[in-house]
């Protein structure tokens, strides 16, 4: 780590992260009570999966650390869906 | 004890990748766990779907978007204190920690009322009108008391690795050479937050 550049991130860069999160929650709220059937709940968890990818990213530093962090939780990430995926195609063909 | 024949290192070995690699792995670990939750979550959902959009109502929004704000900007203020502690400012690490773990405290006290309302109306695991709820009812509140209350113990041991984390800042044992431990607690704190980001819309915002 002591021979590794490190990338120090401003401050300024972090309240606009925050300020990006936060639009990011009130537009989730403010979507709810838009008539979508079924793509509220979709268009939730999307909203909820880029805020999610944006703490990883740049509040968890995934962006500016060494490669190996990052590929290493999209592999769980990838493990996780692909257990989401199989679990459903039970419930929805038994 | 160490052997008295190797004196040649006064220092103790030391590896902050190995140590945030460990971090995460554990991380891995408690993303599964509630990976796990999430997946009963949907598949209960997806077989009550009625009830549970009947029973999200008994939650507030208000509340529930006060507290992913909060979140929100105490793991802002972790991230703003390992820069501060890379620039070697000190006294703004220490403001940033003690900032998040107030913000902390906030999120905690939130809850407790929120519980409490939920409580006074005898609904809490195990009580006589959970019991004679209908069977999506039940799953709806169970799930949330059980999630939501996860949640929780992760956040009161978030507290505790910050304030462990905020006394050494201020002892000097982590500085700008030496704050592994920052960035893990840092690390950690993140991940409260990032599974409460998932937590909100499945809760409380069910259309």
């Amino acid at each position: 780590m002591s021979d590794e550049k490190h990338h120090i991130s401003s401050y300024l860069s972090h309240i606009m992260v925050l300020m990006g999160l936060i639009v990011l929650t009130v537009i989730t709220v403010l979507i709810t009570s838009v008539e979508m059937g079924p793509y509220n709940t979709a268009a939730a968890m999307l909203i909820a999966s880029i805020k999610g990818a944006i703490v990883l990213l740049y509040f968890m530093h995934l962006r500016f650390d060494n490669k190996i962090y990052g590929v290493m939780v999209a592999i769980v990430i990838a493990i996780f869906a692909a257990v989401i995926v199989v679990t459903f195609f039970d419930y929805l063909y038994r | 004890m160490e052997t008295i024949t190797t004196p040649h290192h006064a220092d103790a070995h030391r590896d902050d990748t190995a140590a945030k690699l460990g971090m995460w792995l554990f991380i891995f670990t408690e993303i599964l766990l509630f990976g796990g939750l999430f997946i009963v979550y949907s598949v209960y959902r997806f077989k009550n779907p009625v009830a549970f959009e009947l029973a999200h109502h008994e939650l507030s929004i208000t509340m529930g978007l006060i507290n992913t704000i909060i979140l929100l900007v105490s793991s802002a203020t972790v991230a703003i204190s390992i820069s501060a502690m890379q620039k070697n400012d000190k006294k703004m690490t220490m403001l940033m920690l003690g900032i998040t773990l107030l913000l902390a405290l906030v999120f905690l006290v939130n809850k407790y009322f929120e519980w409490g309302g939920k409580f006074e109306h005898g609904m809490y695991p195990g009580s006589e009108l959970m019991k004679n709820l209908s069977n999506g009812d039940m799953l709806f509140f169970s799930l949330y008391f059980f999630m939501t209350g996860l949640h929780a113990v992760h956040i009161i041991v978030g507290m505790i690795l910050l304030a462990i984390t905020l006394v050494k800042v201020k002892t000097g044992a982590v500085n700008t050479g030496k704050y592994a431990l920052l960035e893990n607690s840092g690390l950690y704190w993140h991940l409260v937050d990032l599974i409460w980001i998932f937590l909100f819309p499945l809760f409380y915002l069910i259309h």
